[in-house]
């Protein structure tokens, strides 16, 4: 961490995008994750923390959005999004310590881009879109197509993420959360899992599956999603399902887990939180 | 040499003016810069709370904190506790029901207790656990600081 040439804490959304602009930049919000990366990639460091264009939860029309430097804690804390997003709600609830949830925030979450990272699980859920404004212009991209590689983004070097968009879930969607770890704190989750759709005659329609820490990134698991598709989720359509998720997935063996038991997780997960749907 | 910046902040009351390396944690600040030992160094990375402070009111891990960010802020360490009577029942707790062994992980502890009532002054004994989950301790087994946090709740059991 030596080669900080400058540092910068812009007061508006316009001046952030005029240094990033000028190359180079590595952004500092929370920290959680930046403070213990020792590489900082720039020769700037721009402290977006206090730019009140950044913060906020707030409902318009049928959209939810989340200023990119609300903490997690916010987000737990929120009525709208425990009313309107129980499963972000339930995410955040379960997310490292008091203590870190505090300083950390979404936007950094999202950019750290980490297969393991909590709210992105229930965000591929939701179908929620990220606002990236330059200089130049704001554009807005599913939050599937934001991730490439861990710790990698389709975010160019110039842009800053402002916000996440989640469209309000129609009604009779029910969706859940599961997170497995060896403690019920402060644990990088070793599988997450996620998923949502409209119960309707014990089939879940335009279903949303999402596994987190089994793929190089949050992983949208689109042949699980077609095998939920006309399935009535029964014991047989359910374990149906479940080996599909288990197909689906190629994780990796670390510290945390056996690639061989992340699949087992993901195949136990699956039954489990399809059966919590079908009671609902 | 690294870039330094000077900040100003507010800690434990009194206005501080210093000069910092902008990538350094709040932490090193605090034990090294300015000689306050009582918030400790743990794990220096998020995982112990043993650097427990209080910034702008709510608790955070001052090793994860940039101490370039306290510019502008309310800084409370352990020591700004000993000047506050508020907080002398929470001390006394700690004393009173065998909250402290070695010591260690004290002030990070009280500091999140304090953070932990002053959210919500009625926290039951399942809500003070979850609220200290990020704050380790290797000799109470946590009972008993669970127990000197839960006597001083407006929390009738
Ligand atoms: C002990 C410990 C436990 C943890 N537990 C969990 C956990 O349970 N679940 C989990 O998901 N994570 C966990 N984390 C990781 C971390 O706390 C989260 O990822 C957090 O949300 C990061 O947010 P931040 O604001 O602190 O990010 P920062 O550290 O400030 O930034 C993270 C990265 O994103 C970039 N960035 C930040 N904001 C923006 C923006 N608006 N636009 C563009 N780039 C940006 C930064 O440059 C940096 O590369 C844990 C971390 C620690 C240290
Ligand atoms: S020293 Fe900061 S959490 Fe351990
Ligand atoms: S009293 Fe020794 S670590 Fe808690």
């Amino acid at each position: 961490m030596t080669d900080i040439q400058s540092y910068q804490v812009p007061a508006s959304l316009a001046e952030a995008t005029a240094i990033l602009a000028n190359g180079d930049v590595s952004i500092l919000a929370g920290g959680t994750d930046l403070m213990l990366q020792k590489n900082l990639h720039g020769g700037t460091l721009m402290n977006i923390r206090r730019l009140e264009e950044l913060h906020g939860i707030q409902l318009s029309g049928n959209t939810i959005r989340i200023g990119a430097v609300t903490t997690i804690t916010k987000i737990l804390e929120s009525p709208l999004i425990e009313k309107h997003l129980p499963i972000l709600h339930e995410a955040t609830n379960h997310f490292a310590s008091v203590q870190i949830r505090n300083a950390g925030t979404i936007g950094g979450n999202i950019c750290n881009a980490s297969p393991a990272g909590d709210t992105l699980i229930p965000l591929l859920v939701l179908d929620a879109q990220v606002e990236l404004a330059s200089a130049a212009d704001t554009r807005l991209i599913p939050i599937a197509d934001f991730f490439i590689a861990p710790g990698k983004t389709s975010r160019e070097p110039g842009e800053l993420l402002t916000a996440i968009h989640i469209p309000q879930p129609a009604e009779g969607f029910v969706a859940c959360f599961e997170k497995f770890g060896s403690r019920p704190a402060l644990d990088i989750s070793t599988v997450s899992i996620g998923i949502g759709g409209i119960l309707q005659d014990s089939k879940l329609q335009a279903a949303r599956v999402a596994f987190g820490a089994v793929a190089p990134i949050p992983l949208l698991a689109k042949k699980t999603m077609a095998a939920i598709e006309n399935q009535t989720l029964d014991v047989d359509g359910i374990q149906t399902i479940a080996t599909a998720a288990r197909d689906e997935v190629n994780p990796i063996d670390d510290v945390r887990a056996s690639a061989w038991y992340r699949k087992e997780l993901i195949h136990n997960l699956t039954r489990k939180v399809l059966q919590n749907v079908a009671n609902t | 040499m690294s870039l330094t910046r000077e900040i100003n902040f507010t800690l434990n009351g009194s206005p501080v003016k210093v000069t910092v390396p902008v990538t350094m944690n709040t932490l090193t600040l605090l034990r090294e810069q300015l000689n306050l030992t009582g918030t400790k160094y743990g794990c220096g990375e998020g995982e112990c709370g043993a650097c427990t402070i209080l910034m702008d009111g709510v608790s955070v891990n001052a090793c994860l904190m940039f101490a370039v960010d306290c510019d502008g802020r309310q800084l409370t360490t352990v020591e700004g506790l000993l000047t506050d009577c508020d907080s002398d029942p929470l001390r006394n707790a700690f004393v009173e029901k065998g909250g402290v062994q070695c010591g260690f992980c004290s002030p990070g502890m009280m500091m999140q207790a304090t953070h932990i009532l002053k959210q919500n002054p009625n926290a039951d004994r399942e809500q003070i656990q979850r609220g200290l989950e990020g704050n380790l301790c290797r000799c109470t087994g946590y009972k008993k600081i669970v127990d000197a946090v839960a006597s001083v709740s407006k929390h009738e059991d």
